[in-house]
């Protein structure tokens, strides 16, 4: 990072809340400065120069500048709408989703080039997907990876044997698979099958063109799903906020049906 | 907090900070108002602090649209001229103001109070959708015009409403998203113009 006060990146806006009356103070993903926190001055004007260039989940040419508590984006040209993913209801959630999962698993001011290009590369998938969960599930996959959390998949995770081809056991708190001896559902392992256990070793070596090419039955992407999300939900000890707002999309659980009149 | 805190007597630097807090007025503003009461007549103080004290006191939510009302039903739900079968959905009561404003639209409103946002947890339960449903499954609404704001959360929650009315056979129509009046092509991002392209009209 330079010292001088003024700054260029490229970032990803992934958070935003209101500021003031007309400001927005955003949270950005940058390809050089890691997480950063910064005011869009008179964005939620209409007619501002700034407007929709810092809108939630646009990829944006900025211009900073570090001011003492937050810095102050001066210009900003959007690169990337993400266009088909707000025009999808299901596609939009996704996005949101991985903005939540980017901005918890991120500490401010920490560089991070190749989570940024992860994340850019995830947001351009999407953008041409017409169903989201396998971006995630590949996504959720990387992350962890490249953070620390590569879940142990080809050994037991406890006495270090080789898997075998069965059903094996899967424990976030021993950090990744166990074997049948070393398994103890009531110990918070859950059972992985050995389909599951293939695809998350083939996903960790493979870039996401490979990846999506695996054929997946309902009942796998399932199982990956549940996985990945009891795996994740352990190292952030908490629930992301928008898991459940997905769910109620996929469910296609709307709840809110009118009485019958 | 303000600088001369500690050499500003309590009553003083108290309204100066209540002040501060609202939006768009600073610490200047909050002083300049704060002296120019200190100055007024103790009835025109009064008259002011009996106004904030009433606004919460007399009003509550229109029973039709959950507009703020002093009123049940509401000024607008009330008036008889206004055309029950279109009903305009809004996030804030105060996005009402500047549709009044035009003129244009002579139908009625629906308040949700706030938007979808999955990132802080608010799910369409937190807003007053059911309340949206519940009307129009019981009044003679033939159009549904969701007025939400033209941003992530905005479009998310649009989206959402449309296809949870979209069964009951209503005609469900939003306000075109495009440029804005007073800005320029070139500050315009890619969403905004492919959007007022697709809402291109036929000029006569
Ligand atoms: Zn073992
Ligand atoms: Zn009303």
């Amino acid at each position: 990072m330079t010292s001088s006060r003024v700054y260029q990146t490229a970032g990803i806006i992934i958070k935003r809340h209101k500021f003031g009356e007309a400001d927005r103070l955003l949270t950005l993903f940058t390809s050089d400065c890691g997480k950063v926190r910064a005011i869009a001055k008179g964005a939620m004007r209409p007619g501002s120069k700034l407007g929709g260039h810092v809108e939630l989940l646009t990829h944006s040419q900025m211009m900073l500048a570090r001011g003492r508590n937050l810095d102050i984006i001066t210009q900003a040209q959007a690169i990337d709408n993400f266009l088909p993913i707000r025009d999808s209801l299901e596609l939009m959630s996704c996005g949101f989703y991985l903005s939540e999962l980017v901005d918890t698993f991120t500490e401010e001011n920490v560089a991070d080039r190749e989570l940024f290009d992860l994340f850019l590369n995830t947001l351009l998938e999407l953008a041409e997907a017409k169903d989201g969960e396998r971006i995630l599930r590949y996504f959720e996959l990387r992350l962890l990876s490249h953070l620390g959390y590569r879940p142990q998949l080809q050994k037991c995770a406890n006495c270090g044997k080789l898997l075998l081809p069965e059903v094996n056991y899967f424990s976030p708190a021993q950090g990744g698979a166990l074997c049948r001896n070393c398994g103890y559902p009531d110990m918070g392992a859950r059972t992985i099958s050995i389909n599951a256990l293939k695809v998350l070793r083939f996903w960790l070596r493979c870039d996401f063109a490979t990846a999506s090419r695996v054929k997946l039955s309902t009942e796998l992407t399932g199982e990956i799903k549940g996985l990945m999300r009891e795996n994740i939900r352990y190292i952030l000890e908490k629930q992301l906020k928008s898991i459940e707002w997905m769910d109620t999309l996929a469910n296609g659980n709307l709840t809110l049906e009118a009485p019958p009149s | 907090m303000n600088p001369d805190f500690f050499t500003t007597a309590r009553p003083i630097s108290r309204l100066i900070e209540e002040f501060n807090k609202l939006p768009g007025v600073g610490l200047k503003t909050a002083q300049r108002l704060t002296y120019h009461l200190l100055q007024a007549t103790p009835e025109k103080s009064r008259d002011l602090a009996e106004a904030i004290i009433a606004l919460k006191q007399n009003l509550h939510l229109c029973s039709v649209c959950l507009n703020i009302t002093d009123s049940d039903p509401c000024g607008i739900c009330s008036d008889a001229t206004r055309d029950r079968t279109k009903v305009c959905v809004v996030e804030e009561p105060i996005d009402i103001i500047p549709l009044e404003r035009t003129r244009k639209f002579r139908g009625l409103y629906h308040v949700l109070h706030g938007v979808i946002s999955p990132s802080d947890g608010i799910k369409p339960e937190d807003l007053r959708i059911r309340d949206l449903l519940v009307r129009l499954g019981s009044a003679a609404v033939t159009e549904v015009i969701l007025a939400t704001n033209p941003n992530v959360e905005g479009e998310a929650t649009s989206m959402y409403i449309q296809r949870l009315i979209s069964p009951l056979g209503i005609r469900v129509t939003r306000l075109a998203r495009g440029l804005p009046f007073g800005g320029d092509l070139e500050y315009a991002d890619d969403v905004t113009l492919s959007r007022a392209l697709e809402g291109r009209q036929e000029m006569y």
